[in-house]
């Protein structure tokens, strides 16, 4: 079952952009602390996403006459991979370079795609999802934030929760109610282009368990939206988010968000000289989990290199990832804790501790375990 | 060729000759002949050796698929074993004999070099393929070196291979520990295939059994389950083709994947198919024994997931590489290693 998950090989010509992308992030990250490293795809810097534009490593997938590299889904992951590898601050144009852009080349009108695409491709211009409400979260398709439509476009009222670095966007790309309500559910939703400078838009960072501000609470207060804020049909809103959320869980951010930490155990193990044993059998276990990993994702990016939309397969793929993400943070910490008596860096501690923190949200963002759960269910014919 | 034309063939004659009703039979000590003789007279047994000396000419990641197929039909027969031992055979230039033969890999020096235990299907083969210390001796398995285990239902036996005479002396070296290698990633690939076809019967009963006035499949509570079932399923069978895909003889670390990740998932496979079946699964008559017999036996032969994955991990701490993604990634580029 399950038979189009299958092995697959990265293309030549896309592996040979590891080299040259390498020596950027050399140049440009230098000697990173591992702290901010394990931060990985929630680290925003402005200035590097700008550098990563201008090198042409955003919008990889896009076509040329948009200002993007006209190349595929496995161009991508091979970029994808190294700025993971490393851990560099990607946050500040992830979100654009993985979904929305798509999203606004696949069904957004041709003034759009030329409005917004060249700007990503560069690292000017950055994105956040407003999907998640206060009472909505799992239950997306119960969002109660609304666009009336008006003479000149659409007035929009409501609030989003949790939107990641709302606080440094410029723009969101929001799910709202454009017509029904509640009870319609799937039908009647709409995507929405909102300029978060607009008046009306108010943005409060939450606060994370770590004492981090990533994600934010969004207000909009009869913010006036332009008629061609609407993007895609006006009720199609779930199919389109539905394609994006395939785009959202597919990538290899939903494997390496702890590799930082299992790369310094890693060589905390060696200083220590403990080479064999148990903890070679934990690292043989990360080692075998991230090989077999790393294949199923690439297995899905070949799904997206044939042009489909593997729902199903991101899914599947998203839960084993974040399972073996999560369970990184909790098996070293068995490890180090084991001894008592052998010192370990305060580095090395304290991104242990960081990401033993913010591990549970792996599972969350992007879609909960249960729900992906109810994904492959559906796929195997259950539901 | 393409997979499927590859492998639709070898189904075909699997369904026709490895029933389970026949398959039930041999476990009852009945005689494997009408499994073997097909097999044997197909050409798969061959499928490594190049077309020049009368083989298929596979690839070892198409004998991969091959492999998995013999594990979705719980072939009670050594086929990949006999495979493996043809091809070294031929290459040693030694004539292989007619007959199933199995793979046995005693540890030198560690005080337990004369038995092998718990090989499986070592009961209803004729030969052995014998490696110490990277030397291969092909041995006749008399029935002085052959000791059923006394498991119910189980076709494993211990060999003293020392008590099997020695039929081509020498033959050939390969890298010591090859031979374990090669049983492992066999029976990974006959974990993936096995646990397939479980989870497509767990489905199934999952739509027939009826409780609370409806499927049980409706329950999320089994929904829940089955999907961390396939998502199991979906895992083992990536790790068993890596584990093919680096050449024959194949790498060390791809086959380390393989068993680990096929051995790890054997646990969570098999108990989530004998929640969903519930009592009925414990009982002799339900074919469900028959795929958790086979899966149990196979996560433990040739090495369990803790045992390759200490290889693995002692091999990358004793390295220089810094980067974990980086190592993985050298799997895919990388064949033959130490």
């Amino acid at each position: 079952m399950f038979e189009t998950l299958t092995l697959s090989a990265l293309p030549a010509e896309d592996e040979a952009l590891r080299a040259p992308i390498r020596t950027l992030l050399q140049g440009f990250l230098g000697e990173w602390p591992l702290a901010q490293r394990a931060r990985s795809w929630l680290g925003f810097d402005r200035d590097f996403s700008r550098a990563l534009g201008n090198a042409g490593y955003i919008g990889l997938t896009l076509p040329i006459r948009y200002g993007g590299g006209g190349r595929g889904p496995f161009a991508r992951f091979v970029v994808v991979e190294e700025l993971l590898r490393v851990g560099a601050p990607v946050a500040a144009h992830w979100i654009a370079d993985r979904q929305s852009a798509p999203l606004i080349l696949n069904y957004g009108t041709e003034a759009q795609r030329s409005r917004y695409l060249s700007q990503i491709c560069r690292g000017e211009i950055f994105f956040c999802i407003g999907m998640s409400e206060p009472g909505a979260g799992s239950d997306l398709a119960s969002v109660k934030t609304r666009a009336v439509p008006t003479a000149q476009g659409w007035t929009l009222n409501g609030s989003k929760i949790w939107t990641t670095h709302a606080q440094h966007a410029d723009y969101m790309i929001a799910l709202v109610r454009t017509s029904g309500s509640s009870a319609d559910r799937h039908t009647g939703l709409s995507q929405l282009i909102v300029d978060l400078k607009a008046p009306g838009v108010k943005i409060r960072p939450i606060t994370d368990l770590t004492g981090d501000q990533h994600f934010c609470e969004v207000f909009f207060d009869d913010v006036h939206l332009e008629q061609d804020a609407l993007i895609g049909a006006e009720g199609a809103g779930w199919e389109q988010v539905t394609a994006e959320l395939a785009f959202e869980r597919s990538g290899p951010e939903r494997i390496y968000s702890s590799v930082s930490l299992l790369d310094a155990w890693v060589a905390h193990l060696r200083s220590a000289g403990r080479l064999d044993g148990v903890a070679a059998g934990l690292v043989g276990s990360f080692l075998a989990q991230m090989a077999t990993l790393r294949e199923l994702s690439i297995a899905v990016t070949a799904r997206l290199a044939l042009g489909e939309s593997p729902v199903l397969e991101a899914s599947l793929v998203k839960d084993l990832g974040t399972t073996f993400e999560q369970s990184i943070p909790t098996l070293i910490a068995d490890d180090l804790g084991s001894r008592p008596d052998e010192p370990i860096a305060a580095e090395l501690y304290l991104t242990l501790m960081y990401l033993s923190q913010i591990a549970p949200s792996f599972s969350l963002r992007g879609g909960t375990r249960e729900i992906l759960r109810g994904i492959i269910a559906r796929g195997l014919g259950l539901r | 060729m393409t997979d499927t034309e590859l492998l639709e063939p070898f189904e075909r004659m699997l369904i026709d000759v490895a029933s389970v009703s026949r398959l039930r039979e041999i476990l009852k000590g009945g005689p494997v002949d009408g499994v073997w003789e097909p097999l044997q007279e197909s050409g798969y047994l061959d499928a490594l050796l190049d077309p020049a000396h009368g083989g298929a000419g596979l690839s070892f990641a198409q004998l991969g698929a091959l492999l998995q197929a013999a594990g979705r039909h719980l072939l009670p027969v050594p086929f990949g074993e006999t495979v493996i031992a043809r091809a070294l055979l031929a290459q040693a230039g030694i004539p292989p004999p007619r007959g199933p033969m199995v793979l046995i890999t005693p540890a030198a020096g560690s005080g337990n070099d004369r038995y092998q235990q718990a090989v499986p299907l070592a009961r209803v083969a004729q030969y052995a393929l014998v490696e110490v210390n990277g030397r291969i001796s092909l041995r006749m398995l008399s029935q002085a070196a052959v000791r059923h285990t006394d498991v119910h239902g189980s076709l494993a036996a211990d060999v003293d291979w020392r008590c099997a005479p020695e039929m081509v002396a020498g033959g050939r070296s390969v890298q010591s520990g090859m031979l374990r290698a090669i049983a492992a990633v066999i029976r990974a690939a006959e974990i993936a295939g096995a646990a397939d076809q479980l989870l497509r019967m767990t489905v199934a009963y999952a739509g027939d059994r009826a409780q609370f006035g409806k499927p049980i499949a409706k329950l999320q509570a089994v929904q829940q389950q089955l999907a961390v079932m396939a998502e199991q399923v979906v895992m083992a069978r990536m790790a068993a083709q890596l584990g093919c895909s680096s050449g024959f003889p194949p790498s060390l670390s791809a086959v380390a994947v393989a068993k680990h990740i096929c051995g790890a998932a054997v646990p969570r496979i098999t108990s989530i198919a004998h929640a969903i079946h519930g009592a009925i699964g414990i009982s002799e008559e339900h074919d469900l024994q028959l795929y958790v017999r086979t899966l149990y036996e196979c996560r433990i032969a040739a090495g369990s997931e803790i045992y390759w994955a200490t290889v693995l991990g002692a091999d990358y701490l004793k390295g220089s590489c810094d980067s974990t993604v980086d190592f993985v990634r050298g799997m895919r580029q990388m064949h033959l290693n130490g």
